[in-house]
């Protein structure tokens, strides 16, 4: 990471409206997975998105990616309105993200791994592979550099040479944190990033989620159901019911918002 | 420009010079589909229930028909022999489960592919080896003559063929709609685990559907050895079931039929009216290209479902 | 005890990303390399090269083509005959229309026309995946293999349809044709998988490699990161074809020097899938090793019997030969579906440990 500058202080500033949401709409067949969803990202922020199950957070996630276009509504990314990104444009804007359900290669090694991570700043083409001495070993060695600072950063030392399909479920989630972390995205979409996981891997998580906001300035949008966590990590909540948005402010006072609390416990809803 | 004409206005003027002679090539396709229909069925079955390629299913025609008639060159009567070839693909089908699938549970799908190409070569070897590699000539009784519908020639064999193909989709459709092993059989087709948590025994399901596979080989060996005799060609003749299923798609049996009639029409038009000014024998690779044409536009072919990418 | 790890520290991340990072895997590789070269031709006869070493080297090079495509890019292909027929058609006609131009460079050339028909038979891989694409790679395969049979322009309008090595020298010494020794070609043909095999081995362990295996282990994923499914599909398919057709040129000139279109049908496809399957998907080594054991095992099922003087009929022998093939390829994939090349790493597990057994 070549933006590693000393974490300055504990106290961080938002800064700008990194990335806008307007009033993003997508149905599948007469599924009405998001309805006019719109929010805000700012620079350097914890964004959480919250909400019971089906109520449309992957789906957000999917559209912030790339993964699918929204029916109506568009992204503005750094200032750029788009209809819709593919996959590879938001890899290149410099957003990433992990999984709900790991999605890691899972015969490839941790480094490995990581190392696809970087995919985007390589520069060298496959007749430089091919040769290898050269370009393509010097790239590789810079980039192997930066992908060991990541793997320190996140302790997984031990694990480099490793399958990942072998690995445990917790250590899993870290390395796919570790590999978007190689892309040194301006934007991180985490999907569960705690899922399946104990109170103690839990904790870890939570601490490298915040050294990465605090150390690099990555801005985070985290889907996440632990609401402990929510309240604990994050600088604002997006809560989404049945592909709405019903509430969006600081942790404090979505907890208190009579609209939240409905939706998590099941008052009967006046849906069309 | 000659090859041109040849290739995009002759062959037409050809079928509309002659719309009695089209009808005739179209039906000789529809038979021809019927069969392909048939060894893609088996195929459908076994995939369906156990998710394995079964790129053994045309050896097993050709294997099922040599075994029938090597029963009877020995003497033995068609009624008896029909039964013992029976008895033999079940236990080919008890075999197959112990000593191939059960081994191989949980390994990758192209492993087990690999196996099933494994036996495809044990049972070639196997087949030949116990009744010869000659070819051999079935008579089941039906002549293999055309006679006249109005003007159009219809083969009589042909026609019968067709007809027991259509009383064993619809005796497969009963089976599977209507009965116990039927339900089990969906079941496990949609989700093993589950399947599995229900009481549903696998393996005996298994053994199951490569039986019936097996029999409806049988039923596609007598047919296609009645027409032309038993011989290796016959596993050949077999692997065209695989654009069959592509097109229909791999789960369908709908799918393979629909699909069987549309590569045995399709591919007999081409070589009637095409085949001549590009060499001929294109019947080889043609029915695979109307197959990744089509699948390039519906990849999920003809009935599969369509797959939605989760993430 | 003699073969370890420990002790051995690798200071740099350039010595780590070595291809063999263990002293004594680089000896022995490096000896097997120099017997190979040096000792082989002096030692082995005619049979030995013409039955078991040049037809071995050649389909260790078109195993490596079908491995980056199917082990390492998780494309299941069946058209390797198909490409194979590409490569040797075309160094066919480039050599025959203009003669002056050294063979060897027609035929490295030639793996550009089995690229460029690669590519074609690998748009189809963006939207079909799996036993759908291997189906389709079959049309490949039975299309390429009837153009070369139906079109006489391809084998120069021969009575018979059959295509023959001219004679082609390099300084004098003979290469193809009849006047060429069995050590020459086995020569050519190891020169061209050292250096394809080291080529593709680089390939593999630096990003082109990792975002084949990407593609291969989790589209979706890989797609995110900002890798095109398409184009490193389709590079895949280019250059596994590359390496096919370049085999393929290999095999009808070094090795059969008369061929019809009957020596690339759909069972060359399978063989070499065998190999892949049998050596280890998504390994280079496991590729050479697979079709040394694929080539070898016919010969032993022939030879054994001979050589323990049992008397065994032609027809039996055939067709047993088939079945004991049919049932050592699912054997071996019970035992161990990862291929030898995972044998050969448990093996050097134990051997890092021995004498102790833990």
């Amino acid at each position: 990471m070549t933006q590693v500058a000393p974490a300055s202080a504990s106290t961080k500033s938002i800064g700008e409206v990194l990335l806008k949401i307007e009033d993003v709409s997508l149905s599948f067949g007469a599924v009405h997975a998001l309805s006019e969803v719109g929010f805000e990202v700012r620079d350097r922020e914890i964004l959480a998105i919250i909400g019971p199950n089906g109520a449309g957070k992957t789906t957000m996630l999917n559209v912030l990616s790339g993964w699918y276009g929204p029916d109506q509504g568009g992204i503005v990314f750094k200032g750029v309105r788009r209809r819709r990104l593919r996959p590879h444009e938001a890899a290149t804007l410099g957003i990433a993200r992990t999984f709900q359900n790991v999605a890691l290669f899972k015969r490839m090694t941790t480094l490995d791994n990581i190392m696809t991570g970087r995919h985007l700043k390589m520069r060298t083409n496959f007749l430089d592979h091919a040769l290898y001495w050269g370009r393509a070993e010097r790239e590789e060695i810079a980039h192997r550099e930066t992908v060991e600072r990541i793997i320190d950063f996140l302790e997984i030392e031990a694990i480099r040479k490793v399958p990942v399909g072998r690995l445990p479920y917790g250590l899993q989630k870290r390395v796919e944190l570790a590999r978007a972390l190689a892309a040194e995205p301006t934007l991180l979409l985490l999907d569960e990033p705690m899922a399946g996981m104990n109170s103690e891997e839990k904790e870890d998580m939570c601490r490298y989620i915040l050294d990465v906001n605090d150390e690099f300035g990555t801005t985070m949008a985290l889907i996440e159901h632990d609401m402990g966590v929510v309240m604990d990590i994050s600088d604002r909540v997006v809560v989404l019911d049945y592909g709405r948005k019903i509430a969006d402010g600081p942790p404090d006072r979505v907890r208190a918002d009579p609209a939240v609390i409905a939706a998590y416990l099941g008052v009967a809803h006046a849906d069309a | 420009m000659d090859i041109l004409g040849a290739l995009l206005l002759k062959p037409f003027a050809d079928i509309g010079g002659s719309p009695l002679f089209f009808l005739e090539v179209v039906i000789g396709g529809v038979l021809t589909g019927v069969m392909y229909s048939l060894v893609a069925l088996g195929f459908v079955l076994i995939f369906k229930a156990s998710g394995v390629f079964n790129f053994a299913q045309g050896v097993m025609v050709l294997f099922s028909a040599l075994t029938l008639v090597g029963l009877m060159e020995l003497g033995v009567p068609i009624w008896l022999a029909l039964i013992a070839t029976i008895l033999v693909m079940i236990a080919l089908a008890f075999a197959i489960e112990r000593l191939v699938l059960r081994p191989l549970v949980n390994q990758a799908e192209i492993t087990l592919f690999m196996a099933t190409i494994g036996l495809t070569f044990f049972l070639e070897g196997f087949g030949e080896l116990l009744w010869g590699a000659n070819v051999k000539k079935l008579d089941i009784g039906i002549p293999d003559r055309s006679f006249d519908v109005g003007g159009i020639l219809v083969n009589e064999f042909e026609l019968f063929a067709a007809g027991i193909a259509a009383l064993l989709v619809a005796v497969l459709a009963v089976l599977f709609q209507r009965t116990k092993i039927g339900r089990a059989l969906r079941a496990v087709a949609d989700d093993h685990q589950a399947a599995l948590s229900v009481g549903i025994s696998l393996t005996s399901i298994w053994v199951i559907v490569w039986a019936v596979a097996g029999i409806v080989a049988l039923v596609a060996g007598v047919m296609w050895g009645g027409k032309s005799g038993v011989q290796f060609s016959l596993s050949l003749i077999a692997l065209k079931s695989l654009p069959v299923l592509i097109l229909g798609g791999l789960t369908s049996v709908p799918g393979a039929i629909v699909g069987g009639l549309v590569i045995g029409v399709g591919e007999k038009i081409a070589e009637v009216y095409w085949g001549p000014y590009i060499g001929g024998a294109i019947e080889n690779w043609f029915a695979y290209m109307i197959a990744v044409a089509f699948l390039l536009f519906r990849p999920q072919g003809l009935f599969g479902e369509r797959i939605i990418e989760r993430v | 005890m003699f073969y370890r790890e420990s002790g051995h520290f690798r200071t740099t991340y350039r010595a780590d990303q070595a291809i063999f990072p263990i002293v004594q895997d680089r000896w022995s590789v490096a000896a097997i390399a120099v017997v190979a070269v040096v000792a082989v031709p002096w030692i082995a006869n005619e049979y030995w090269l013409q039955a078991i070493l040049i037809p071995t080297v050649i389909f260790a090079l078109a195993a490596i083509g079908l491995n980056i495509l199917t082990g390492y890019a998780g494309q299941l292909s069946l058209g390797t005959g198909g490409f194979m027929a590409v490569g040797a058609y075309a160094t066919y006609k480039l050599t025959t229309f203009l003669p002056e131009i050294n063979i060897l460079v027609m035929i490295l050339v030639s793996g550009f026309f089995a690229a460029a028909v690669g590519i074609l038979f690998g748009i189809p891989s963006l939207r079909i995946k799996g036993f759908y694409l291997a189906v389709a790679t079959l049309a490949a395969q039975f299309f390429l293999v009837w153009i070369f049979n139906r079109v006489p322009w391809f084998y120069n309008y021969t009575s018979n349809g059959m295509i023959t090595a001219p004679p082609r020298t390099l300084f004098g010494v003979a290469l193809t044709g009849p006047h060429a020794s069995a050590e020459v070609r086995y020569l050519v043909c190891l020169a061209f998988l050292i250096v394809f095999a080291y080529l593709a081995k680089n390939l593999v362990r630096s990003a082109t490699g990792r975002s084949w295996m990407a593609i291969r282990d989790m589209d979706v994923a890989a797609e995110i990161i900002g890798i095109r499914p398409l184009r490193t599909k389709l590079l895949a398919f280019a250059i596994s074809s590359y390496y096919c057709g370049v085999a393929g040129a290999l095999y009808m000139f070094m090795y059969l020097q008369s061929v019809e279109t009957l020596a690339f049908d759909v069972n060359v496809s399978f063989l070499v899938l065998f190999m892949i399957i049998i050596g280890g998907l998504g390994s280079i080594m496991g590729s050479i090793i697979g079709a040394a054991f694929i080539v070898l095992m016919p010969i032993l099922l022939t030879n054994v019997p001979r050589l323990l003087s049992v008397q065994i009929p032609v027809e039996l022998a055939k067709h047993g030969e088939q079945m004991i093939f049919g049932g050592l390829i699912i054997f071996f994939l019970i035992v161990e579906p990862l291929g030898l090349t995972r044998l050969w790493q448990i093996a050097k597990e134990k051997l890092r440990l021995w004498p102790f057994p833990h």
